[in-house]
């Protein structure tokens, strides 16, 4: 592999190696930031291993100038900080590259390559004279690769030093050893080397209107946003920072000042089936309730997904989605869900399924998943990944419309319960295949018996067919009729023959691949899914096409199996391109996923990890 | 089981409550279980419980797991809010509703089956989490729907209906609930109203996680000789340690009691609860006493009966989640929702 010809100011990828536990998080986010700081489009991603110190580590950061964001493999410089993974990080920068490594020890010969460039800076040697401690030393590391970066690079000191200021502003000791460690790492590289690098960085004007959050944080957000009071969980990677999230934001927007006491409850529950009986019992007396986690999870919680399904409870999960089958690799992203989410439990069932592209998503498929459930009186989920709730995206600033209320769907208040004549649970009153509902406490007339065994329209219990064929007659008319309401779906282009379909956070690397096939002549329409059931522009898409290639993170063509499940499409038009090795999807994926089957030039592109 | 509808004609000579209700106000739809069931003898108590105590039908909530006892929510209080949920997973559910309602009055009835076997990790939170409601556990030894297997309350060497004797240690879930630090719980019988009823009040009104453990006898398949949770072997080896007396607010105390003997608990209502001890050497109050006293009688194969345990109610859900005092649900969104200018600040550290 060979670096392409188009590498050089503000495009670049670089990948860091260093060790789980040893701080190198922190001064990652400090050179990330920083890049964002500069106005320069950028994204990070974290790769890190299930465990809690000792491991290997990377953290991969790509720099667009054209504001490309999906993950890039084709490394330019890598910092090796990590002699565990010296082998394989030292082979994946590409030919032509850069190698910054710590010379404190001489690195091994077997490691040595002639078609890059080795960088080396006693990293640790310089930490030991200027550092007291053994775990300042170590940390003062990770800082001090970032101050060589600063001069290798021609990141903005000014930037960097200012960010050390906001955040040990109370920790002068602190702010002191990071000054010192920057400055130690770029003062030797500037002596050292030929400063900057051909890949480097100049200011730009680009991240203006942005800002730079994890999905988990922005999803949390939206439930506080939402009006959300009750949030159960089990913690699970990659979901934990969603709750961590929505604790944090609570203990800052939801403590009545008068009192001190919280206008929100967070159960942290034995299991994630608790998890689920939790968020369905506040929603049953009228809160907006929700449960994070991830797939193992939804497994557990699918005995009560059903229940909430059968006896209509509202009820939102977030599926931050991970590597399967089993515990798989938590550590690592994939789209698994897909199928698991649209149909969890038992019987027939289906659900409404949000599918979140980045955070700016997170944050509003959150507030509309809260409408859906209560509109429609399911479960509903927002189904993101590890790499859309984990890593830092840069997204256009959020924006909240103050005249915003929420759809709590058809609640009879205690006022229309006093005008009733009488109210039965499960009618359909209004033709609209959605009953009224009332909540716990408010009315004596509202008092209504919730189970989840066989009831006919009058919330009976009942054992017989026509009684219950009706009720779960219903129920299916209901949920398909949410497929208008849920988000619709992005479409780019028309008139092409061919047409791209993915979904989730496969769509910054399929908008980098379209765009690349249409600089080479080569036009695709694309549509993203955003909601299930499918909204009927989904249809409309295949029908218009040829041929329809379905990008998709998952071995088994989920995606593509659920639009041959739920349209009328002809099968033979769909064809899947699936990658489902748990890193993020790249260009590279989607391309030569497309070669196999279409006319297009072969490119060299990495797909291996 | 019965087959004809209730009739909703009263008796003019019916008691009425404070909200001029009668016991017939608290009765639900007619019970499917089998003629002589110890539930729906549980059943009765609880509507006798609830109306003595003038609680408001729409503001109790009912909930159930999976199993016989946990049909028995339709069979009381028919414009209450019911829910019958999944196999042993009730607590959950009642932690969430809790949580999110705390003004309602929380009654939630399981059995052994559905507590002590697939719901013993729910059963064992909602103690530790100290969710506020009464917590009836009606125990019979046996799955009756799947037609008389053992459950995990079943004692060593209690036959089954076909002659098998039982070989697997049996929970005791008084035991469990004692060790793992509820603050309210009894043993009581089905047949025995007078005791059961008292104890139901007193735990309707206790200020915490209240359990309450009936031995229910299954009359269809563990009520033979052989059963050690028949009514015949329940009777006779039943010993009452403790007497509950429970005096509502507004009743003048009138009987007397010999000093030293009885412990007087008052109820986050106002209301008493009068303890009297019958067996000199138990202490109610004292949580690890009441262990080894639990240990011994049952080695001796006793049934030890009564309000076993109440201490001070402690830290529930919500003081320990620290919630405003008002329930969740009453919140208005513009009290929920931080509103655009917030979300301009919050996102300035996000750059």
């Amino acid at each position: 592999m060979a670096l392409d010809s188009g590498y050089g100011v503000n495009d670049f990828a670089l990948k860091i190696a260093t060790v789980n536990g040893t701080g190198s998080a922190s001064a990652n986010g400090l050179l990330l930031q920083a890049l964002f700081r500069m106005g320069i489009p950028v994204s990070g991603k974290n790769v890190f291993p299930s465990n809690i110190q000792g491991l290997p580590t990377w953290y991969e950061i790509r720099v667009n100038k054209d504001g490309y964001t999906a993950r890039s493999p084709d490394f330019h410089l890598v910092v090796a900080m990590n002699p565990q993974s010296y082998a394989r990080d030292i082979q994946e920068v590409a030919s032509g590259g850069w190698i910054l490594y710590d010379s404190t020890r001489e690195l091994d010969d077997e490691f040595r390559r002639d078609d890059v460039t080795f960088l080396g800076v006693p990293l640790a040697q310089m930490c030991v004279e200027h550092f007291e401690g053994s775990r300042a030393r170590i940390l003062m590391k990770n800082i001090t690769y970032v101050g060589a970066l600063v001069a290798l690079l021609d990141i903005d000191m000014d930037v960097v030093k200012g960010m050390l200021e906001e955040k040990f502003s109370h920790k002068k000791h602190l702010m002191d050893a990071n000054y010192t460690a920057i400055e130690l790492g770029h003062d030797y590289a500037k002596a050292h080397f030929d400063c900057p690098l051909p890949i480097r960085l100049e200011t730009m004007d680009a991240t203006g209107g942005q800002v730079m959050i994890t999905g988990n944080a922005a999803a949390a957000l939206g439930c506080v946003y939402a009006g959300a009071t009750v949030g159960a969980w089990y913690p699970i990677t990659p979901s934990t920072s969603l709750m961590d999230g929505f604790t944090e934001y609570c203990k800052r927007f939801r403590v009545d000042p008068e009192t001190g006491k919280n206008n929100y409850c967070i159960l942290q529950a034995e299991d994630e089936l608790a998890a689920a009986g939790m968020v369905i019992g506040a929603s049953w007396m009228g809160a907006r309730a929700f449960s994070p986690t991830s797939g193992p999870g939804i497994s557990l919680m699918s005995e009560f997904i059903g229940l909430a399904y059968y006896a209509e409870v509202p009820s939102v999960f977030f599926d931050v989605q991970r590597t399967g089958p089993s515990t798989g690799m938590p550590t690592r992203t994939q789209q698994g869900d897909l199928m698991l989410c649209a149909y969890a439990s038992h019987g027939d069932t289906k659900h409404i399924v949000l599918f979140p592209a980045d955070p700016k998503e997170c944050f509003e498929f959150a507030v509309a998943a809260f409408d859906l459930a209560e509109r429609f009186q399911t479960p509903t989920f927002v189904v993101s990944d590890l790499d859309i709730g984990m890593n830092d995206w840069m997204i256009p600033r959020l924006e909240w419309d103050d005249s915003f209320t929420p759809d709590r769907g058809k609640v009879l208040s205690a006022e229309e319960l006093e005008k009733a004549e009488k109210f039965h649970r499960y009618l359909d009153v209004d033709g609209d295949h959605i009953p009224h509902r009332t909540l716990p406490g408010v009315h004596p007339k509202g008092g209504y018996f919730t189970r989840g065994s066989g009831h006919d329209k009058y919330g009976r219990y009942t054992e017989d067919s026509d009684a219950y064929v009706e009720v779960i007659d219903r129920i299916r008319k209901k949920i398909e009729s949410a497929g208008d309401h849920v988000p619709a779906p992005e479409v780019r282009g028309e008139g092409s023959r061919y047409g791209l379909i993915s979904v989730g956070g496969c769509h910054w690397a399929v908008l980098e691949a379209r765009d690349d096939l249409a600089r080479r002549g080569i036009e695709m329409d694309y549509l993203r899914v955003r909601g299930f059931p499918f909204n009927r522009a989904v249809e409309d898409f295949i029908g218009a096409h040829e041929r329809v290639f379905v990008i998709e993170q998952n071995r088994d063509e989920q995606l593509r199996k659920l639009l041959t499940i739920e349209t009328d499409c002809a099968k033979e038009k769909l064809t899947s391109i699936t990658y489902y090795g748990g890193q993020p999807l790249s260009k590279g994926h989607v391309l030569a996923g497309l070669a196999d089957h279409v006319e297009i030039e072969r490119v060299t592109v990495e797909t291996s990890s | 089981m019965s087959y004809i509808a209730k009739p909703v004609a009263r008796h003019p000579k019916m008691p009425v409550n404070a909200l001029g209700l009668t016991p017939r106000d608290y009765e639900g739809a007619m019970s499917t279980l089998c003629a002589g069931c110890g539930h729906d003898s549980v059943t009765a108590a609880l509507i006798l419980a609830l109306f003595q105590l003038d609680v408001e039908p729409h503001r109790l909530a009912k909930l159930s797991g999976i199993g016989c006892s946990s049909k028995t929510p339709t069979y009381f209080v028919r414009e209450a809010h019911g829910f019958n949920s999944v196999h042993g997973r009730m607590p959950s559910i009642a932690a969430g509703a809790n949580a999110a309602n705390r003004d309602l009055l929380y009654v939630g009835i399981s059995g052994d089956g559905d507590s002590l076997s697939i719901g013993l990790g729910q059963f064992c939170h909602v103690i530790r989490r100290n969710v506020n409601m009464l917590y009836l556990l009606e125990n019979n030894g046996v799955y009756g729907l799947t037609k008389g297997q053992f459950s995990a309350s079943a004692d060593i060497g209690s036959t089954s209906k076909g002659g098998i004797a039982n070989r697997q240690g049996p929970i005791d879930p008084v035991n469990l609930a004692l060790s793992l630090g509820a603050t309210f719980v009894a043993r009581s019988f089905s047949g025995d109203k007078d005791q059961l009823v008292p104890i139901l009040k007193a735990g309707l009104l206790h200020d915490g996680f209240a359990f309450v453990d009936v031995i229910s006898p299954c009359v269809t398949f563990n009520d033979h000789k052989g059963s050690t949770k028949s009514y015949a072997h329940t009777r006779e080896h039943m010993h009452e340690v403790i007497e509950t007396d429970f005096v509502p607010l507004r009743a003048e105390i009138t009987a007397e009691y010999a000093e030293g003997t009885v412990r007087v608990v008052k109820m986050h209502d106002g209301s008493t609860v009068k303890l009297r001890k019958i067996d000199d050497d138990y202490d109610p109050s004292d949580r690890r006493a009441a262990l080894d006293y639990l240990g011994e009688s049952a080695s001796r194969g006793e049934i030890a009966t009564g309000l076993l345990y109440l201490g001070e109610a402690g830290a529930d859900m919500h003081a320990l989640e620290n919630t405003i005092d008002a329930p969740l649900v009453g919140l208005p969104y513009s009290t929920l929702c931080p509103g655009g200018a917030a979300l301009a600040e919050l996102q300035k550290e996000w750059r």
